[in-house]
């Protein structure tokens, strides 16, 4: 085959071309649509919950569903809303980010996406089996989730097990891509933080998927062939379950932060326009709070009872944490520290996650303090720190990253307006969500309980309000998209003035194929 | 031939249609598996099911060699730069970390039954009130003959030393021996590497052998240590937590040796076609690499599950 032929073939016709592609912009956007339509499906999941929780009493559902909106709501957000779309942020942008043609193994590419919804339609389809679908919580703790478990179970573990293979094929490719594609001139120091999250990123997902496929398939031994891993009555021992769940589950929690780091670090040097402050204490940020992430797990598990030695390890590598991340918020401050700073709607959602970011991280430091965990453990006031860490955290992020790149993705503006508006509707209606959650918590209402005593029914109330307040808005980003596909004001190759970095040189909407040839070195800039 | 290490010679291929149907296949796999395991424990036919499982099975293995074919195929066509050939490099190395971890999980569950969680049900340390409560007639040993409840997972049979097991119906001690059969696949392994680098096809070709059968006879060996375990010794993957880990840990890593076995008898088949050339043969180099991981992972196992 001729090198000219294989440089000018564009996207096929159809179909065929979203089922059989191998460009890393066409993944890319399947990745980030599937993980929006899974967005909307595990919204759909928590707005349930958040209408059975709107007052005291049984209104809507039974309790049995009701666990299993909690236990869906959790794992579709994760493994099919959060990570799928840094995967398609990471499919559209690195290779533009590093000057590279595509990713390292193209096939590969479309495999790692493709198990995705056949992995989801198996999942999903639990909840129409007989004994319904999971309903032990998005952390299925054993032996809620073995001797106790609904049939529907052994598909669970199946379908984790390929979307884990799906998310070990896509790290892989990522890694390769980082080290193996990078244009001439692109020193690793001189790396997008984007891209470096991501390397780190997909570090830690092949160190961690293994081990949660390693845990699934002990739950698959002892519901089908008798072993007792964790059944203490063959000298197992639950607890072991969640010591290997939580191994994989903490970096997990950093695997779908870290490259919003990566994406916040793009935005506010771009609408500061200044130089991203302190970018080498960035990048070793990154790298200890994904080395402190292996060491912590058992913070999430203090109140099952561990040697004195391990709570206070516990507690102070957790509290360790907060070293790094403060490293990064405050050169996010300090970037934007005297800059000429204008506010679209990248930008909002950049600073909304700064603050409400710092906010979930704050209470994590109250969590991580053992003897005050035996207090919030299981109750609402976790739900609001990861909520706080997770919504207008990471998927603010991945917000703030589609309006920055949509121009570049589509050759067109979005509606600034529209934008704004979606922007200040998701940040009230988050905070009226998440907020309430804190006193909720302190006062003692526990997670995953379809009802609650009547002291809670205030704080319930406004929560469930801005859930569906939260939940409706997020129609305004389908619209947005929709239209900035379909036209509107032509958008620059350059799309923001302050914006760095290689994405920006290539005409927009970027073509079909980009950096076939290196770039010019000369447009490589140190950040 | 694409030349060099320039940029512009990586090869994209164009559409691909065998990821789609590769999902679709492995999805029937798991999904035809998932109900062959309901159907049994609900006591229902399991043939529908088990078809399921084969058909996508089927599916997912001849896409599988029609892709791996199509690659070598490239690659003979000399389109793959030598960029390209550093991805796999990288894919693959990655790779055996994520199955590094993968047994990481396994070995963290055996130290941890062994060093904490099993004393402590055994009444001792910072926890062991659990195990005063639950069953205090209860004794922590290693290998563990007497589960805490035995009316729920059945110990083995008494009055066999565990640690010994094997002896009985071969002389020596047959752990050692896959040991020692393990480590000698990849010596000669290695040697067929060496001769293949010295473009000596009939040397390559004859380690090849060997390091294949050493493979199989070390699956054989397994399968016999197996009966031996379940037959004479009752330790089975009902028998408590030694069977479990001891199934699990073994069970696993003699999967993996399957799939090194396999890999190899690809690679010496492609060797007898006259594939690879010495700065060529990332194929080899590749089922190499993985047949020395399965090897260290043996060294691991013989240590911390036979020998300690």
């Amino acid at each position: 085959m001729s090198a000219a032929h294989d440089h000018h073939h564009g996207p096929a016709k159809g179909l065929s071309r979203w089922l059989y592609t191998t460009n890393h912009k066409d993944i890319g956007s399947l990745y980030l649509w599937f993980s929006f339509a899974m967005f909307l499906l595990g919204g759909t999941f928590a707005l349930v919950i958040r209408a059975e929780l709107f007052q005291p009493g049984l209104q809507f559902v039974e309790p049995n569903f009701f666990n299993q909106m909690t236990t869906m709501h959790g794992l579709v957000m994760v493994f099919g809303a959060v990570m799928p779309a840094f995967v398609g942020l990471a499919n559209w942008m690195i290779p533009l980010m590093i000057g590279a043609p595509d990713m390292a193994l193209p096939r590969m590419n479309n495999w790692s996406f493709w198990i995705l919804p056949f992995a989801f339609a198996l999942m999903v389809s639990t909840m129409f089996m007989e004994g319904g679908g999971p309903n032990f919580g998005w952390t299925f703790y054993a032996p809620l989730s073995t001797t106790y478990a609904p049939p529907s179970t052994t598909f669970f573990i199946f379908a984790v097990h390929i979307m884990g293979a799906s998310s070990i094929m896509g790290s892989i490719n990522v890694i390769a891509t980082i080290l193996n594609m990078r244009a001439p001139g692109m020193t690793l120091m001189k790396m997008p933080l984007f891209v470096w999250t991501w390397l780190i990123t997909a570090y830690l997902l092949i160190a961690v998927m293994p081990v949660l496929a390693g845990v699934v398939t002990m739950m698959l031994f002892d519901i089908h062939f008798g072993t007792s891993f964790f059944n203490a009555a063959g000298g197992g021992d639950p607890v072991l379950f969640q010591h290997l769940f939580w191994f994989f589950g903490h970096p997990e929690v950093y695997i779908m932060i870290l490259p919003a780091f990566g994406v916040v670090s793009a935005i506010i040097p771009t609408f500061a326009r200044k130089r991203l402050f302190g970018y080498d204490s960035m990048v070793y940020a990154t790298a200890s709070i994904a080395f402190l992430s292996f060491i912590v797990w058992a913070h999430h598990m203090f109140t099952v009872g561990m040697p004195l030695a391990g709570q206070l390890f516990f507690m102070y590598a957790t509290m360790l944490i907060a070293v790094p991340t403060g490293v990064k918020v405050f050169n996010w401050v300090a970037t934007m520290f005297r800059g000429a700073m204008t506010f679209e709607t990248p930008m909002l959602f950049a600073i909304a996650f700064v603050v409400l970011f710092t906010m979930g991280g704050f209470t994590g430091v109250m969590l991580a303090i053992t003897p005050v965990d035996f207090q919030y453990h299981d109750t609402y006031f976790v739900v609001a720190h990861f909520h706080y860490v997770l919504v207008p955290g990471a998927v603010f992020s991945i917000m703030a990253a589609t309006y920055y790149w949509l121009p570049k993705w589509t050759g067109y503006m979005y509606d600034e307006t529209l934008g704004k508006l979606h922007f200040w509707l998701s940040f009230i209606g988050v905070n009226l969500l998440f907020f309430p959650q804190h006193f909720l918590g302190l006062a003692g209402m526990p997670r995953r309980i379809p009802d609650y005593a009547l002291q809670f029914a205030n704080f319930n109330w406004i929560s469930s309000v801005g859930g569906f307040l939260f939940g409706f808005s997020q129609l305004i980003l389908l619209f947005v998209v929709i239209k900035c596909v379909k036209g509107g004001k032509k958008a620059t190759d350059q799309v923001w003035e302050g914006a760095q970095g290689l994405e920006w040189t290539v005409p927009s909407p970027a073509p079909y194929h980009t950096f076939e040839t290196p770039p010019d070195p000369k447009l490589i800039h140190a950040q | 031939m694409a030349s060099g290490s320039s940029q512009s010679a990586y090869y994209v291929p164009e559409q691909t249609k065998f990821p789609f149907f590769a999902s679709i296949g492995l999805v029937l796999t798991v999904f035809g598996l998932g109900n062959v395991l309901n159907d049994i424990a609900a006591g229902n036919s399991v043939t529908t099911s088990t078809w399921i499982a084969i058909i996508g099975f089927l599916i997912l293995s001849t896409i599988l060699f029609n892709w791996f074919a199509t690659v070598i195929r490239e690659n003979h066509a000399g389109m793959n730069s030598d960029q390209l050939k550093r991805s796999y490099v990288w894919g693959m190395m990655w790779f055996i970390f994520s199955e590094v971890m993968f047994f990481a999980a396994f070995f963290g569950a055996l130290f941890y039954v062994r060093q904490l969680s099993l004393p402590w049900l055994g009444g001792e340390g910072a926890k062991g009130i659990a195990g005063d409560v639950l069953w205090p007639e209860f004794q922590a040993a290693w290998p563990l003959l007497a589960n805490p409840d035995s009316s729920v997972f059945a110990n083995p049979h008494e009055g066999l030393n565990v640690k010994e097991w094997s002896v009985s119906f071969m002389s020596g001690y047959l752990p050692f021996w896959n040991t020692v059969i393990l480590i000698t696949s990849s010596v000669t392994l290695h040697y067929a590497h060496v001769a293949l680098k010295a473009e000596n096809r009939a040397r390559l070709i004859q380690w090849m052998v060997v390091t294949v059968a050493l493979g199989l006879i070390f699956l054989v060996l397994q399968v016999l240590e197996y009966r031996e375990a379940y037959g004479h010794y009752g330790i089975t993957l009902n028998s408590g937590i030694y069977g479990s880990t001891f199934f699990l840990l073994t069970g696993f890593h003699g999967f993996h040796v399957t799939l090194g076995t396999f890999m190899l008898i690809v690679m010496l088949l492609r060797c007898m076609k006259g594939h690879f050339k010495p700065d060529d043969h990332f194929g080899f180099e590749a089922a190499a690499w993985y047949w020395h991981f399965v090897d260290v992972v043996w060294v691991g196992l013989f240590i911390f599950v036979y020998c300690l």
